[in-house]
């Protein structure tokens, strides 16, 4: 199989856009559709600083590693939320992403909040002495991270928060919601939620890179990740939905991304609408002063009085 | 013959077949799968030969 630009041995096969690619063409492949994205969808400049959430994973490391070689201020956030469950996984998570500046990118601003040294307690702890994580660590989890990361980036003057969701994290949601009429959520899936009263501005520069994609480019760049899934999203339905989606993609090349990309295309040209797609007022929470649709408390502060 | 390794499994297999066929015979999605052999990356149309290590490696991640 040869390489569609230069006739070479062609390392990856992506039936979706008919290329062939070997590792060079592939990796200056890869940084021009991400470059692309980031323009289409104005998520932000050279000029912009911005805060790239890391979990020690294949997407957003090679999200933080495609940015800092494309020439963007990206600067890595790492949040330690105490997941051990006999593996170990948040340690090893964190030493992934200090091996990748070690080896990738010696020049990177990496930033670490443990929550359980700043706040007390882990997420482990908090889904089992809480109603709200009650079998469900994910929710507190969702939570804690979405509260960290919006105050690490309105402290640190950051333009955006980017995340390394991509095409198939996208899809398999837009699946979910889509099957169960989820009509709020659908309204607010896109690659940038703009900031608003306090909320930090949310970019997603894979949204149109495959999982297989970011896979490859991290094991070309020789980017180190943590393979293990979270122990507490084994079995996730998310996961299920991708691999749904998978079956489908092989009997027909690109339905995941026509999927996603049509919904796109079809809400910006008000083809679809959506009820309920009116914003919820946002106001200060009296403690911390991160917004709030609840009432005096957000939900993060409410987690710690209960 | 051909060492297969995927996750926690191993496994062997006569040499000469495709990745592809690889990767089909183990029962998994070649749109899920990535091949590495010596620690690099290979295309699905790559033919195994004798002796080699092949390692799979899972795309789908998250939750």
């Amino acid at each position: 199989m040869k390489c569609s630009k230069c006739g070479g041995l062609a390392v990856i096969n992506m039936r979706q856009h008919r290329l062939r690619l070997c590792s060079d063409h592939f990796v200056e492949w890869f940084a021009s559709m991400v470059q692309r994205t980031i323009e289409k969808y104005e998520m932000f400049t050279r000029a912009d600083k911005v805060l790239v959430a890391v979990s020690g994973g294949k997407d957003s490391l090679a999200l933080w590693d495609v940015l800092i070689r494309t020439g963007y201020q990206a600067e890595g956030m790492y949040i330690g939320l105490g997941i051990d469950e006999g593996i170990g996984y948040s340690a090893k998570s964190l030493d992934m992403c200090r091996r990748f500046v070690a080896k990738q990118q010696p020049d990177a601003v990496l930033h670490v909040v443990d929550l359980a040294q700043e706040y007390g307690e882990s997420v482990p702890d908090l889904a089992r002495s809480r109603q709200r994580g009650r079998g469900k660590p994910c929710s507190v989890c969702g939570l804690v991270k979405r509260h960290i990361m919006n105050r690490v980036a309105r402290d640190g003057g950051f333009a955006a928060i980017a995340t390394g969701h991509n095409l198939d994290d996208e899809v398999a949601v837009l699946m979910q919601n889509t099957l169960h009429w989820q009509a709020g959520y659908l309204s607010r899936q896109a690659p940038v939620l703009e900031a608003r009263d306090g909320l930090a501005r949310k970019v997603k520069p894979f949204v149109r890179i495959y999982e297989r994609e970011a896979a490859a480019y991290t094991l070309i760049r020789g980017i180190d990740y943590i393979y293990d899934e979270c122990p507490f999203a084994k079995g996730s339905t998310t996961n299920f939905y991708k691999e749904l989606l998978n079956q489908l993609e092989l009997r027909s090349p690109g339905a995941k991304q026509q999927f996603y990309l049509q919904f796109l295309q079809a809400r910006e040209a008000g083809e679809i609408q959506f009820a309920g797609e009116g914003i919820a007022e946002l106001h200060p929470c009296v403690r911390c002063g991160q917004p709030t649709t609840a009432g005096e408390l957000c939900a993060f502060c409410r987690l710690w009085e209960s | 013959m051909v060492k297969v390794m995927y996750r926690d499994r191993t496994w062997e297999m006569k040499a000469g077949s495709t990745i592809r066929h690889l990767i089909e015979q183990a029962d998994l999605n070649p749109e899920s799968i990535l091949a590495l052999r010596d620690g690099k990356l290979i295309n699905e149309a790559t033919l195994t030969q004798k002796g080699d290590v092949i390692k799979l490696v899972s795309v789908v991640s998250g939750g």
